[in-house]
């Protein structure tokens, strides 16, 4: 065995020897280094003649590149290995918990996610959303609305009352979102397309009564609209609303000074449980009161009842939000309970649609 | 008998009354005492069971007095201030001169239209009884019930009106229905005022029916409809006369015929007809109020608070905490005494709630509610606002103990961040906005920053509750809360385009140094950074704290505070040279507006 032999035989079995990537360095100084064993060998390349070159330059170069592939290929060894043994250290499990993302631990209130609901619908529908104080006079709460002073229906709306100001004249909580129609008719030309979600208020408390509430209204005055279209868009609005394909309502008539004439509104349905589903059964529920504008309301506002028209509805939020998504308690809307406001509420990313369901 | 008024003061437009002698009264016959049963009535005796059964067979109340305790005349007048009466109910009232009441020589025997007087009620042992048949003023017939508290079938009828027509055939009936039940001799009727109902007759364009309704109802048929209900109806063409009966006082006007009309032929007749939005152009309608409002709630809950609706009104004692307890708004007829003032703030509500939850061992909560507050009783006096509340561990990355971090309690700036993405959400200026130290009583005077555009426009406050004041609502803290105005964030300016700005993006790479400059303690962070930033207006685009630290190695009056500095070039890579001339300048204007050193 020459010489070169030998020497490729040793460092061959260095290389593979060495434990870590620092070892195996110092064997590529030691071999192919400037003083290097393999480097020293090459050095004696030039001193030979062209015959003695001819046999060992090939068999020297040869020398040095299997040794530095045999270095390359033991340095990738080692890297690959060091990584494992990383990896192998490197754990964590993956069965503790993470946070609940704080979008899912959020709620919104069922009242907010209806009040979104009816906006869905009703903009869609070309109405704008009217609001006003909670605080009002007895002009607008009443007077404006055609209840005549003493009248009993201002009796049975059970008002809340400020105290009276040295002029005798005194404030009072809305009872219903009514006064909104009339500030609206003052303040803007017909045609007149408005919804008017708001809280409202009567002193009255008990198992389906608080003293505060909420109320939607629709007011439509324009120069042609009549029942017809009020049938059309209510009957629209609860296909929408409770996402059936199809509801039968009843039209009975009944009395509210602001409206004449006035009707008020069931819708068929089947009881389950705490579960209400629409469009079927024999059972009917009551849910809004309406009519058309009173000839006496439009001319309050300074509208000539014999070319202005129109009709107006009402209806509870909490008390559609109760039938729709089946809530037992009206009291339990307003006890602030994070374990009913979490199974109730709606999640914040749940933005009721049109294009992408309501509820869905 | 007279009717006592001064001329147009008439409470009683007309009187009727009728003495039937020598009758004998006692239990009505079964067939009476079955009906008033039926509808919840408990028979009396013959002559009062007649007129409670006039008033519901007929809507014609009536009132009988024994005329052997009647002395004298009777006289219908107000009453005088300081009389009162014993009524049939056998409660006593008292009585003022708004009040219209059947006097005799004795005094006041009947609360006119409302209830009678015990003294001359009709007994067993009556044998001469007067009948009363009236017309009253209904509005003072509602207003006298209403001040006595009196709710009786016979105010129920006055004060919605009764058929004036009615009366005296009323008296007529019912001295019939005596005669029979009771016997006795009737004397002649005597009437006084006039009890004669005025003629109404309306011009009823038949156009209206579908022009309110939407129905086409055949003239025939309306007719017939308006006949059948006691209408008298004359003439042809497109416009009825149509004169309206003495019973129906409710009848005003055009749309009430066409009322009568629709609910005989029936609304389920009326056909539903679709009601296009026209060609109007798609336009927002909601207002720029509303529209902070829904998006200030989905980013809260989105941080994990959950939406709660309060009352509007608070207890008193708590309304004053908060700035709030003025006269004008508090409830005169309170529902109960915590609920009697509207609220200045939400806050109260929710660290109520968040403790009845805790008091139900859900202690880490986090709520949060957007709705009205009062500062007065006008319309411009009452501010949408959002408000929030975090107790014990409800922190904004969630709630409880957990594994990955140590349990920490909400603090201030908990409070900071949700007032913060409130306000962004709404669209608030955010780089205008200000927070300066302190904020009401109510919040922790050393925990607590109000955040301002300008010392004119306070949005809200933020921080933690003061210990007091949670001992006053009795809540247990730590709590955290803060509450901004949505109506006082300014409107941003309208623009003719939805485009965006155009983007810049400068090809050199930004550089980045970091100061730690140690000032005393009460130097603010927000003091040191707009020092940092005026080292070079242009080139600095961002500044950010990223270490605040005191202990050991600083003065314990002082602390450290560390800034990262994002410098960027815009027209060539900028040299070292350069960026140690911005470095410099850094340090100067920190030294010398803060009296900070730069750490070594």
């Amino acid at each position: 065995m020459s010489d070169i032999e030998t020497l490729e035989r040793q460092l061959l079995t260095e290389i593979e020897a060495a434990p870590d990537e620092a070892a195996l360095e110092a064997v590529r100084i030691a071999a192919l280094g400037k003083k290097g064993s393999v480097s020293e060998l090459l050095k004696t390349l030039g001193a030979m003649t062209p015959e003695e070159r001819k046999t060992k330059g090939p068999a020297i170069n040869g020398l040095r590149d299997r040794v530095a592939t045999g270095i390359n290929t033991r340095k990738g060894a080692l890297k690959d290995a060091a990584l494992n043994a990383r990896l192998n250290r490197e754990t964590v499990d993956v069965t503790l918990p993470v946070r609940e993302a704080p979008a899912e631990a959020g709620r919104i209130h069922p009242i907010t996610q209806v009040v979104d609901e009816l906006t869905a619908i009703f903009a869609d529908m070309g109405f704008a959303v009217a609001e006003g104080p909670d605080i009002e006079t007895d002009e607008l709460n009443f007077t404006m609305l055609n209840f005549q002073a003493d009248h009993p229906a201002r009796e049975m709306h059970d008002t809340f009352f400020f105290n009276p100001k040295p002029d005798g004249s005194r404030m009072l909580l809305r009872t219903h979102t009514s006064p909104v129609q009339i500030r609206t008719m003052l303040s803007q030309k017909p045609p007149i397309r408005v919804i008017i979600p708001g809280r409202t208020y009567r002193c009255d408390s008990d198992q389906t009564h608080t003293p505060m509430f909420h109320q939607v209204e629709g007011l439509v005055i324009d120069k042609g609209s009549h029942l017809g279209h009020l049938k059309w868009i209510l009957e629209e609005f609860c296909k929408a609303f409770f996402e059936v394909d199809k509801v039968k309502m009843r039209f009975r008539p009944s009395f509210f000074p602001f409206t004449e004439p006035s009707l008020e509104v069931d819708i068929q349905c089947r009881r389950q449980g705490n579960e209400i589903r629409f469009g079927e059964g024999e059972d009917w529920l009551e849910i809004l009161g309406c009519g058309m504008v009173h000839p006496n309301v439009l001319r309050n506002c300074g509208l000539d009842p014999d070319v202005y028209q129109g009709f107006a509805w009402g209806m509870g939020i909490d008390r559609i939000a109760m039938l729709k998504y089946g809530m037992p308690d009206l009291r339990a809307f307003f006890e602030a309970d994070v374990r009913w406001l979490s199974h109730y509420g709606f999640r914040p990313l749940d933005f009721p649609t049109l294009a992408g369901g309501l509820s869905a | 008998m007279k009717l006592d008024f001064p001329e147009g003061d008439a409470l009683c437009p007309a009187f009727g009354l009728r003495l039937v002698t020598g009758v004998k009264n006692g239990p009505s016959p079964d067939w009476l005492q079955r009906k008033l049963t039926a509808i919840g009535l408990r028979p009396i005796n013959a002559l009062v069971d007649i007129t409670n059964f006039l008033t519901f067979d007929r809507g014609r109340p009536l009132h009988v007095f024994d005329a052997a305790k009647v002395r004298g005349n009777l006289t219908v007048r107000r009453a005088h201030a300081g009389e009162s009466v014993l009524a049939l109910d056998g409660k006593t009232y008292a009585l003022d001169d708004t009040m219209c009441v059947i006097a005799d020589e004795k005094g006041v025997e009947s609360i006119a239209g409302i209830m009678g007087g015990e003294e001359s009620g009709c007994s067993e042992t009556t044998t001469d009884v007067l009948i009363e048949s009236a017309l009253w003023v209904p509005h003072n017939i509602a207003r006298t019930g209403r001040k006595l508290g009196i709710n009786s079938d016979a105010r129920y009828r006055f004060e919605r009106g009764v058929d004036p027509a009615f009366m005296v055939p009323g008296l007529e009936l019912a001295t019939k229905l005596v005669m029979e039940l009771c016997g006795g001799t009737p004397s002649e009727i005597v009437v006084a005022g006039d009890a004669s109902a005025p003629d109404h007759v309306l011009n009823f364009p038949l156009s209206e029916v579908r022009r309110l309704s939407g129905l086409d109802v055949p003239p025939t048929e309306v007719k017939r409809v308006l006949t059948h209900l006691g209408f008298y109806v004359a003439g042809q063409g497109e416009t009825m006369k149509v004169a309206v009966p003495s019973w129906r006082p409710d009848i005003e006007g055009k749309a009430d015929l066409v009322e009568e009309v629709v609910r005989i032929v029936g609304v389920d007749n009326v056909p539903a007809t679709p009601f296009p939005r026209g060609d109007a152009a798609f336009k927002p309608v909601l207002t720029p109020l509303q529209v902070r409002t829904r998006k200030a709630k989905r980013a809260l809950a989105a941080r994990g608070l959950v939406e709660a609706v309060t009352w509007s009104f608070i207890a008193k004692p708590y309304a004053e905490l908060f700035g709030g307890g003025d006269a004008a708004l508090a409830l005169a007829n309170p529902i109960a005494a915590d609920l009697s003032d509207m609220r200045p703030s939400i806050v109260p509500s929710l660290i109520g709630a968040a403790q009845r939850n805790a008091d139900r061992g859900f202690g880490d909560t986090a709520l949060f509610e957007v709705g009205q507050i009062f500062r007065g009783d006008k319309p411009e006096d009452q501010f949408t606002a959002a408000a929030g509340v975090r107790r014990a561990l409800a922190k904004p990355a969630g709630a409880g103990r957990f594994w990955e971090d140590k349990a920490a309690s909400v603090d201030a700036f908990d409070a900071k961040a949700d007032a913060f993405a409130t306000l962004a959400a709404a669209g608030a200026p955010m780089s205008a906005l200000q927070v300066v130290p302190g904020g009401p009583a109510w919040l922790h005077p050393g925990r607590s920053g109000t955040i301002q555009i300008g010392p004119q426009n306070v949005l809200g406050y933020f921080g933690e509750m003061h210990p007091a004041v949670l001992d006053k609502l009795g809540a247990e803290g730590p709590m955290v809360a803060f509450e901004v105005v949505l109506d006082r964030i300014p409107e941003p300016k309208a623009k003719p385009t939805r485009a965006k700005p155009a983007l810049e993006l400068s090809s050199f790479q930004p550089v980045e140094r970091d100061f730690a400059f140690v000032v005393d303690r009460k130097v603010r962070a927000s003091d040191i950074v707009r020092a940092a930033q005026s080292g070079d207006r242009k080139a600095i685009t961002a500044i950010t704290v990223f270490d605040v630290y005191e202990g050991q190695g600083i003065d314990p009056d002082k602390k450290s505070v560390a800034i990262a500095v994002r410098m960027q070039p815009r027209e060539r890579t900028m040299t070292d040279e350069e960026i140690d001339a911005i470095g410099a300048k850094i340090v100067a204007e920190v030294t010398k507006r803060t009296g900070g050193v730069l750490r070594g």
